[in-house]
């Protein structure tokens, strides 16, 4: 679904991602892990070009979206993103947070737009907000409703950068109930995240990063009970 | 003491009211006003264009740079800096006497040198506005799919919005005071009038004080109207 060729990244003469290769299949659960600064997010924010890739290819779907002649909008309505901090837009209504993007991009008409919204926001038990603000909701709110404007697209891969590290530790269940949902619907979803827990179960495959490289990964369990680098028994050992 | 009171009545009523001359007062601030509101406008319509202009052109992605919008933005920086960097008298005499040295129609080109000086102060007004929105709501939006126009639109400008309005409602009252330049080129605001009925009568004081006074009241009251808007905007952002 998703070909990763030699994708490097700098900013400036600040080497972030170094010549990396992946391949994401259909319906995969891919999980990234690493420590702080080690271009997680870098990797994940090229994968839809909010960062412009120093040199290397991408290919989604068999289209090169790296050639500076992709339409890019076109390609990015294919792929939700989630963010840490949500960034729902917090002069609208949730309603219309959700139904923006599909109705500006010609997707849907405003009351088809409206109906996938309701039925979304009854799916992760939020429908009742749909009036609200965003400055009215709670974190774990504002991230569920995150992750129901991103599905209003109908994206066929979605990119979560630490969705649950800006919640309190209350609210991080919920957040992550309504990933597994997803998840179990056969999503194919690139996770940035330090909840091992999650890895572990929703996980189809673990890369570990660091310093810009994907130094080592494996399906989740042999992943954790026998990781082969000492940098990822290193890491592990601190953050399990 | 009552020779000071004779003198003050007779200064007064020759500056204000021997010949209906408050009348040229009046007719002056009237000048006034609409070259404030005129200069607003061009500038704002400038500030604006060239905002976005330079927004647009630093948001580009790399190794997808537009030739065009690397002139345009050029252009723009050397007018916010030519415009900024010199005094706003200056600019106004190059216009009346330089550039339209034999135009007759004062109003015009002091309109013409407001407008043009408002709307580099204004353009960095907007630019700061549209930059305080957070870089996650732009990115929020083009992950969506949403394209750079419609990110704007719907996202990054409302929210600027709020930002730029103080801000903006003080480029107004500047604005409104620098007007007092244009009779340095002749325009017929309440200055000139002012000075010409000092000019008929060798009595300065109160024409000047009578011209002072009229501003005062108009910054008073546009404050105030400025203060409440203030209020206004902080109580929509509570909900
Ligand atoms: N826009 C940017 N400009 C300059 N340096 C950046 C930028 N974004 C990230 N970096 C740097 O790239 C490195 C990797 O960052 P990031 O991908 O955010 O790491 P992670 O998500 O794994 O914590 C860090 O050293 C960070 O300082
Ligand atoms: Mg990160």
């Amino acid at each position: 679904m998703i070909d990763v060729k030699n994708l490097t990244k700098s900013f400036g003469d600040h080497l972030v991602l170094h010549n990396i290769s992946e391949h994401i299949h259909p319906g995969e659960k891919v999980v990234v892990i690493g420590p702080s600064g080690s271009g997680k997010s870098t990797f994940l924010r090229c994968l839809n070009l909010l960062e412009t890739p120093t040199s290397g290819s991408i290919t989604f779907e068999g289209q090169e979206i790296t050639d500076p002649k992709a339409d890019i909008n076109a390609i990015r309505r294919q792929m939700g993103m989630v963010f840490q901090h949500f960034n729902l837009f917090p002069n609208m209504t949730i309603r219309k947070n959700i139904t923006l993007a599909p109705v500006r991009t010609k997707l849907m008409s405003q009351a088809e737009a409206d109906e996938t919204a309701i039925t979304l926001l009854k799916r992760v038990g939020l429908e009742e907000k749909a009036d609200a603000y965003p400055a009215q909701l709670s974190g774990g709110q504002k991230q569920r409703i995150a992750i129901v404007r991103a599905l209003a697209m109908k994206p066929k891969l979605m990119l979560f950068d630490e969705p649950t590290s800006a919640l309190d530790p209350e609210m991080v269940g919920e957040v992550l109930a309504v990933m597994k949902e997803l998840a179990h619907e056969g999503m194919t979803m690139v996770v940035v995240t330090h909840e091992m827990g999650f890895a572990r179960e929703v996980g189809t495959r673990v890369l570990f990063m660091d310093e810009g490289k994907i130094l080592e990964q494996n399906e989740p369990h042999a992943f954790f009970a026998n990781p082969k680098e000492q940098r990822t028994i290193d890491f592990l050992s601190k953050v399990l | 003491m009552e020779k000071f009171w004779a003198d003050f009545t007779k200064k007064f009523t020759m500056a204000f009211v021997t010949g209906d001359r408050w009348k040229l007062y009046l007719r002056g601030m009237g000048t006034t006003l609409e070259l404030t509101a005129c200069a607003l406008v061009i500038g704002v319509i400038l500030g604006v264009l060239v905002a976005v202009i330079r927004s647009a052109h630093d948001q580009q992605r790399l190794g997808k740079r537009n030739f065009a919008l690397g002139v345009l933005n050029v252009l723009c920086k050397i007018y916010t800096t030519v415009i900024r960097g010199t005094p706003m008298l200056v600019q106004l005499l190059i216009w009346g006497f330089i550039i339209f040295k034999t135009s007759r129609n004062r109003f015009f080109v002091g309109m013409l040198g407001l407008g043009i000086n408002s709307g580099a102060y204004v353009a960095e007004i907007v630019r700061g506005g549209l930059m305080s929105v957070d870089a996650g709501q732009s990115e929020a939006g083009r992950s969506l799919g949403l394209d750079y126009v419609d990110t704007m639109r719907f996202i990054i400008v409302p929210q600027a919005f709020k930002n730029i309005l103080p801000a903006l409602g003080n480029e107004f009252i500047v604005l409104f005071k620098d007007t007092s330049l244009v009779s340095a080129i002749g325009a017929a605001e309440v200055l000139y009038y002012a000075e010409a009925v000092g000019s008929k009568t060798y009595e300065y004081m109160f024409p000047y004080i009578g011209t002072a006074v009229m501003y005062l009241v108009f910054c008073i009251i546009l404050t105030w109207l400025q203060g409440m808007l203030e209020r206004r905007l902080r109580q929509s952002d509570r909900r």
